[in-house]
C-alpha cells in the first residue's frame, strides 16, 4: 500500500539517522534533467528496491548516492555526509554494482578481489573469506577474469564488493546476467550483509525476486519518487 | 596516497605482465621503428649522427600505445568508475600508474638502446654511461607524469585513440629536444660535423637539468590534476 508520504514510508529504525536523505534532488545528465525534484529516505538496515521504467532515473539516483554525480539542486545526505562538499567521505562508504563490473580482464578473479579490498584496506583473510563467500575459491580464483562467463564476472564483482567493507551497497540490475545458482548465491549475500549491518538499494526489473529480498519499495518515474510501500 | 601508489603500479605491472603487451607489440613496434629508419636513411654516417633521435622518437611512439593501453584497462569494464566511488586517492592513482608506466619505458629504452647500437653502430663512450642513464631515467620520468596525466584526460573522450597522440606529442616536444641533445652529448655526436665532432659530455647536463625541471613540473601538475580530470572522465 503507498504511503502518504511517497518518500518515508514508516519504518521500524525510523528513529536512527538516514543513511540516505535525499530532499528535492536535481541532478542533470547532459542537459537532461535525470532526476527532477525526488526527495527519499533509506533507513539503517533497509533493503530499499527501486523500480520503475527504462530511464526513469534509477541508476542515475543509485549514481549520486554513489557520489559519481554533482548535485545541482537540492539537499542531499548520504551516510551523514553532505553530498554538495563531501563527496569523497561517501565514496570510502558505499560500494556500487553497476551496469559493469569493474574488473580488469588480464587479472585473475583472487588479485581483482585482493586488489579492490586493499584499497579499503582488508586483510587477506576478509579477501579469502570474500572469495569463499562467492563460491570462488578453488581452481576458480586463478581464472582470469576476461576468460570468465557473464555470470562468474558477476560474482566476482560482487566478491570485490564483500572486501570493500561497503556500509551502503547500491545495487544496479544486480542478477542481470546470473544463473538460478548465482541469483540465489545472490540473495543469500545480501542478506548476510544487512545482517552484518549494511542498507541496500537495489535496482531491479526483477520484481517478484528483488521483493522477496526488499524491506521496503520505491516507485522511481520521471526522474522523481513517485511512490513508497513497505514489502510484507 | 604511497599505500595506493604502490597497489596501483603493481595491479598495473600485473596486468602487463599477464598481457605481455610491451613484449609482444611495443616493443617490436619500437624495434620496427628503428630498423626502418635505419633502411631509410642507409648511410652509416648519417645513422650515428641521428640515432639519439631516432631512439627518442620511437620511445615516444612507444608511450602513445603504452599510455592508450594503460587507460583502456581502466575503461573496459568501468573500473574507473569503481575507482571512484572506492574513493580512491586520486593522486596515488596518478603516481601509480606514471611509476608502473615508468618502468615499463626503462625496460623498453634498455631493449631499445641495445638494438641502437647494433644497428646504428653506434659507440658510446665509457664515461658517457652515467649521462646515458641519468638522461634516460629523468626523461622517463617526465614522459611517464605527462603521458598519465593526458591519459588521464583523454580517457573519457570520444576518439581518445587519435586524441590522445594530438595532445601528447606536441607536449612531449621539449623530451624530445632535450633527452636527444643529451643523447648526442653522451654519444659523442651532434647534428654539426657528423661524428665525434667535439661535443663535450659536460655538454649534456644543462639538458638533464631542464628534463628534470620538466619531470617535477608535470609530476607536481598530475598530483594536484588528476583528481578533477577523473570526475570529468
Amino acid at each position: 500500500m503507498p504511503a502518504s508520504d511517497p518518500a518515508n514510508a514508516a519504518s521500524s529504525t525510523d528513529a536512527a539517522a538516514p543513511v540516505v536523505e535525499l530532499d528535492d534532488v536535481v541532478a542533470v545528465l547532459g542537459r537532461f534533467p535525470a532526476l527532477a525534484g525526488a526527495t527519499l529516505r533509506v533507513n539503517p538496515g533497509e533493503v530499499l528496491l527501486l523500480k520503475g521504467p527504462n530511464g526513469a532515473g534509477k541508476t542515475t539516483l543509485l549514481r549520486l548516492c554513489a557520489g559519481l554525480l554533482p548535485l545541482e539542486r537540492g539537499h542531499a545526505t548520504v551516510l551523514g555526509h553532505n553530498l554538495a562538499v563531501d563527496r569523497s567521505a561517501i565514496r570510502s562508504e558505499v560500494g556500487l554494482l553497476g551496469h559493469q563490473n569493474g574488473l580488469y580482464g588480464d587479472l585473475s578473479v583472487r588479485d581483482n578481489v585482493r586488489f579492490w579490498g586493499r584499497t579499503a584496506g582488508a586483510s587477506e583473510q576478509e579477501i579469502a573469506a570474500a572469495l569463499a563467500q562467492l563460491g570462488l575459491d578453488g581452481r576458480l580464483a586463478t581464472v582470469a577474469a576476461g576468460r570468465l562467463s557473464a555470470g562468474q564476472r558477476r560474482r566476482t564483482a560482487l566478491a570485490c564488493l564483500i572486501a570493500r567493507r561497503a556500509r551502503l551497497w547500491l545495487l544496479d540490475e544486480p542478477h542481470a546476467g546470473l544463473d538460478a545458482e548465482g541469483r540465489d548465491l545472490l540473495d543469500d549475500v545480501i542478506r548476510q550483509s544487512v545482517a552484518a549491518g549494511a542498507t541496500v538499494m537495489v535496482a531491479s526489473h526483477e520484481l517478484e525476486r528483488a521483493q522477496a529480498l526488499a524491506t521496503r519499495m520505491v516507485t522511481v518515474s520521471g526522474g522523481l519518487v513517485v511512490a513508497s510501500e513497505a514489502v510484507s | 596516497m604511497w599505500r595506493t601508489a604502490r597497489l596501483v603500479a603493481a595491479k598495473d605491472l600485473t596486468i602487463e605482465w599477464r598481457s605481455r603487451q610491451v613484449t609482444n607489440q611495443v616493443l617490436p613496434f619500437a624495434g620496427l621503428t628503428l630498423v626502418l629508419f635505419a633502411f631509410a636513411l642507409d648511410r652509416d654516417d648519417i645513422t650515428v649522427r641521428v640515432a639519439p633521435g631516432l631512439f627518442w622518437l620511437a620511445t615516444t611512439f612507444s608511450l602513445i600505445v603504452l599510455v592508450q593501453r594503460a587507460f583502456d584497462v581502466e575503461t573496459a569494464d568501468g573500473a574507473l568508475d569503481t575507482l571512484r566511488v572506492a574513493g580512491v586517492d586520486p593522486a596515488g592513482i596518478y603516481l601509480g600508474k606514471a611509476l608502473a608506466l615508468a618502468v615499463q619505458l626503462v625496460v623498453l629504452e634498455t631493449l631499445l638502446l641495445i638494438g641502437v647500437i647494433v644497428f646504428y653502430a653506434t659507440n658510446i663512450d665509457p664515461a658517457g654511461y652515467v649521462l646515458t642513464a641519468v638522461t634516460a631515467l629523468v626523461a622517463t620520468c617526465g614522459l611517464a607524469f605527462v603521458g598519465t596525466l593526458y591519459g588521464g584526460l583523454a580517457a573519457g573522450a570520444k576518439g581518445r585513440e587519435t586524441l590522445l597522440p594530438l595532445l601528447l606529442l606536441p607536449v612531449v616536444a621539449p623530451v624530445l629536444i632535450g633527452a636527444t641533445r643529451a643523447f648526442e652529448a653522451a654519444f659523442g655526436t651532434d647534428g654539426g660535423d657528423g661524428i665525434r665532432s667535439g661535443v663535450e659530455i659536460a655538454d649534456g647536463w644543462p639538458w638533464v637539468g631542464m628534463l628534470a625541471v620538466f619531470a617535477a613540473v608535470f609530476g607536481a601538475a598530475g598530483v594536484l590534476a588528476f583528481g578533477p580530470l577523473m570526475e570529468e572522465a
